[in-house]
């Protein structure tokens, strides 16, 4: 590890700790455990981060990788086990304590305070002052501004948060993490809101730390990201320790073997077959200043993949097609007879099903049950008299949770506890029931683990396989490329053209994307 | 695994359990305990002459809080209602009342006009707030607090600044009636409760406000007319308000401008007791009908024992605060 190597000016960035460096790991773990109310979340944590490298932590959900993170971030306290910090024991009983010794947590789901700039939250509780107990923010602007450069971010410290994308905060948490002379940085889930561009651009900046000698733990479901800018693994199962290496020993299988626990074949299991016959056209779609000049069509039996960034248009198409957009203008045909959309409502009396991008911000209702959540598409057909059918929704919540598999103890727990995989079945559910024609799904599978993934691709190309048309936006490139039949790539709110499954790869989907 | 779990079950009843029981039931525990320590502590409590005046003067609240539950199960809040008792009551005593300054011409009419007229106030300006609130977005705080002023400024407006007295006795009854030896605001609360309770447990209406409440997102992309359903809470909710506003001129005898101020705190007050989450889809009318009956024994036990009622004021400041800290602590633990 060369810690001096010169990255044109980011020396400053590593006052503080090259005294600090021993040659061991930066973090050891043994046997950590912690359970909930009886509940074992972790059985046996085990974990060593070298120092200048990128370590994979991977696992399906409920693996014990949030509870890992949230003990070493002093949230959780452990039951038991060691943690060593440059060989030292440590024990962190808050946030504070972790931070101080030089260990930060980028979180998947960001907390920046959105009216404040970007420095402000970079210097959020440390603010440099001015002599009489002001604020000094030329200081903190000139700070952070030199932090943001020094990392080739391109972001002004004096602009608003809210002003960002969400690609961009992240890396305005990557700076504060360093602005606190972070050693240790975990990412958890760090590219799930960002697109491919933003995520090589992440990467960048993980190889900039890495060079410094500064540890990543990266947490991810996206094997093919591990796979590109991760140096180790280590893989949890049910709470537990299952296995570590370096990525170049390991292959896809048997990392994918490692994570679910038994061996899996091939990853896109497609069956479906598109027919002659069209199931949906779209002419001229359009809506100001989001989408422009949209044109395709799906045939029955297909999976249409649409690719693109964020902010390209992609979910812009889904919103005018059901009804999401009252500025939408285009033609939309249905099995070739046209179809006008201005609501929710008539899309889904057309057949039309929509599984949002974000399940737990459009997709569920988190504070109902799993059964409502199963029913609350379909609520005027189980009150054909305006009173519910109690017999008929528990009916339709138990054919779906046995056509999918969800896992939930009883259909009346709440939705929010189930792991993610398991919500987004519920979602599926919720739009299977209406049988739909047409399933417009947005990013299926994102924040979903690897076993849960398949079982929805083969809920997918089952739905397809008996004659269902399918519209799939994904951002995750395997997931395109091995699940569609044709790709329309989207850039800047039109199509960059279409690609036939023998012709789509990834270089020609990034190429066309950006 | 299966051995600590055992020993945490241990003790008079499973933690679990326990911890649900009182999920579900604690503010109907709270409740009983309530009532035994007053009747223990006061041999008048428990009779039913005490009872009945508990009931009465609970059902007025009752039946706003009622109408509030509906409105912040959505994310709302209906400031208005304090205001809308004052003007619905106002109105509709002028259809009903024989003082010839206050009386509309033609008055007194049948009694089933200034009801149909106290009820059309209420709605209308629930209607006016729902509008406000699900189609141009404003937030509901603000929109039902210019209510709440505008409402008042219509009442003073409307009669002069001065009372209506003098109202009919077949107007009155509503107020003073009973039925079967039931006082009939003790009544109509009732039926109010079964209705508004049937409609959000078991009808298509009552699921959809509770979507609406958890997820306004989730709810409009399943294909629900959230606009729709934030305007008609408003409306209830105004609709209630309007016929509170006409059982308190009713019992009272006479319809006083500055009526049912505060009211709306008293009402919020007896939702967020009952366990509705102020921020929407969690909570049942169940809980507000014995919010509403915790505040209202409270008050009169505490007349009972011959305590000052600055004191109760502090005390219902303290439940209000209590009861929403013991609803987080539950939620964290759940």
């Amino acid at each position: 590890m060369e810690l001096g190597r010169d990255q044109s000016g980011m020396s400053h960035l590593c006052f503080g700790w090259p005294g600090r460096r021993v040659l061991g790991p930066l973090l050891k773990v043994e046997g950590l455990r912690k359970s909930f109310g009886g509940v074992h979340a972790l059985k046996n944590g085990q974990f060593e981060l070298a120092p200048g490298s990128v370590h994979a932590l991977c696992g399906g959900n409920g693996a014990g990788k949030s509870t890992f993170l949230s003990i070493l971030m002093g949230i959780h306290r452990r039951d038991g086990g060691k943690i060593w910090r440059n060989g030292e024991l440590v024990e962190f009983s808050s946030p504070a304590e972790a931070l101080a010794s030089g260990i930060a947590i980028i979180e998947q789901e960001l907390s920046p305070i959105p009216f404040m700039t970007v420095a402000e939250n970079i210097y959020l509780g440390r603010e440099p002052l001015k002599r009489f107990g002001g604020i000094d923010f030329r200081a903190m602007n000139q700070a952070a501004q030199t932090l943001l450069d020094d990392l080739e971010f391109e972001i002004r410290a004096d602009q608003q948060m809210a002003s960002l994308s969400v690609a961009k905060m992240q890396l305005v948490e990557i700076a504060k993490a360093l602005s606190h002379d972070a050693e240790v940085i975990f990412m958890d889930e760090p590219t799930s809101a960002i697109g491919e561009r933003e995520a090589q651009h992440l990467f960048a900046a993980i190889e900039t730390l890495k060079a410094q000698g500064r540890g990543i733990v990266y947490v991810s479901h996206r094997l093919s990201e591990i796979f590109q800018i991760a140096d180790a693994y280590t893989v949890f199962r049910d709470g537990a320790y299952v296995g570590s290496g370096n990525l170049a020993d390991v292959d896809r299988p048997a990392l994918i073997g490692m994570i679910v626990g038994r061996e899996l074949g091939e990853e896109y299991i497609k069956t479906n077959e598109p027919t002659d016959v069209v199931g949906l056209e779209v002419e001229n779609l359009q809506s100001p200043g989001k989408i422009e000049d949209i044109s395709f069509k799906v045939h029955k039996g297909e999976i249409f993949g649409i690719y693109g960034l964020m902010g390209s248009g992609r979910t812009e198409i889904f919103d005018c097609l059901f009804g999401l957009d009252s500025s939408a203008s285009g033609r939309i045909l249905l099995e070739g007879a046209e179809t006008i959309i201005h609501k929710p409502a008539d899309a889904m009396s057309q057949g039309i099903a929509l599984v949002t991008e974000d399940r737990k911000k459009t997709g569920l209702n988190l504070t109902d049950s799993v059964r409502g959540n199963i029913a609350l598409a379909s609520l005027p057909e189980m009150s054909p008299a305006y009173v519910m059918r109690a017999s008929e929704e528990t009916a339709a919540s138990q054919s779906m949770i046995e056509r999918f598999g969800i896992n939930a103890a009883r259909d009346t727990m709440p939705v929010s506890g189930l792991s993610g995989g398991n919500q987004q079945k519920v979602v599926l559910g919720k739009w299977f029931l209406r049988d739909p024609r047409i399933l417009l799904l947005d990013e299926p599978t994102r924040g979903v683990d690897v076993g849960a993934k398949r079982e929805i691709y083969r809920i997918i190309c089952d739905y397809a396989a008996a004659g269902g048309t399918v519209v799939m936006i994904s951002s995750e490139l395997d997931e395109v490329l091995g699940m569609s039949d044709r790709v329309m790539v989207m850039r800047a709110g039109r199509s960059a053209g279409i690609l036939d499954r023998t012709e789509a790869n990834a270089q020609s989907l990034v190429h066309l994307s950006t | 695994m299966s051995d600590t779990n055992a020993n945490s079950s241990a003790g008079w009843m499973g933690s679990e359990r326990r911890r649900l029981l009182i999920q579900e039931y604690g503010i109907f525990i709270a409740f009983l305990i309530l009532v035994v320590v007053l009747s223990l502590s006061n041999p008048y409590f428990l009779t039913s002459g005490n009872i009945s005046n508990v009931l009465l003067q609970t059902s007025i609240n009752g039946v706003l809080a009622i109408g509030m539950t509906f409105v912040i199960l959505t994310r709302g809040i209906d400031l208005s209602v304090g205001s809308v008792v004052a003007l619905a009551g106002i109105v509709s005593a002028s259809f009903a009342t024989t003082s010839a300054t206050a009386a509309v011409s033609g008055a007194p009419y049948p009694v089933f006009v200034p009801i149909a007229v106290g009820l059309a106030v209420g709605i209308a300006s629930g209607g006016v707030v729902g509008a406000i609130v699900s189609r141009f977005a404003v937030p509901a705080f603000v929109a039902t607090l210019g209510m709440l002023s505008a409402a008042r400024g219509l009442t003073l407006i409307y009669g002069n600044g001065r009372p209506v007295p003098a109202l009919v006795p077949e107007f009155r009854w509503i107020g003073t009636g009973n039925i079967l030896g039931i006082p009939l605001p003790v009544v109509i609360l009732a039926v109010v409760f079964a209705v508004s309770w049937w409609v959000l447990a078991r009808t298509r209406f009552g699921r959809y406000i509770y979507a609406v409440g958890g997820n306004p997102h989730a709810a409009k992309t399943s294909g629900i007319n959230v606009t729709r359903i934030r305007f008609l809470v408003y409306v209830i909710s105004g609709a209630l308000a309007g016929l509170a506003g006409m059982l308190l001129s009713a019992r009272t005898g006479s319809a006083l401008p500055q009526a049912g101020i505060a009211y709306e705190l008293d009402a919020i007050a007896a939702v967020v007791i009952g366990g509705t989450s102020l921020a929407g889809g969690v909570g049942r009318v169940t809980g507000t009908l014995i919010g509403a009956l915790i505040i209202g024994v409270m008050n009169n036990g505490l007349d009972l024992m011959g305590i000052q009622s600055y004191y109760q004021q502090i005390l219902k400041g303290a439940l209000i605060v209590g009861a929403v800290m013991l609803d987080q602590k539950r939620n964290q633990d759940a």
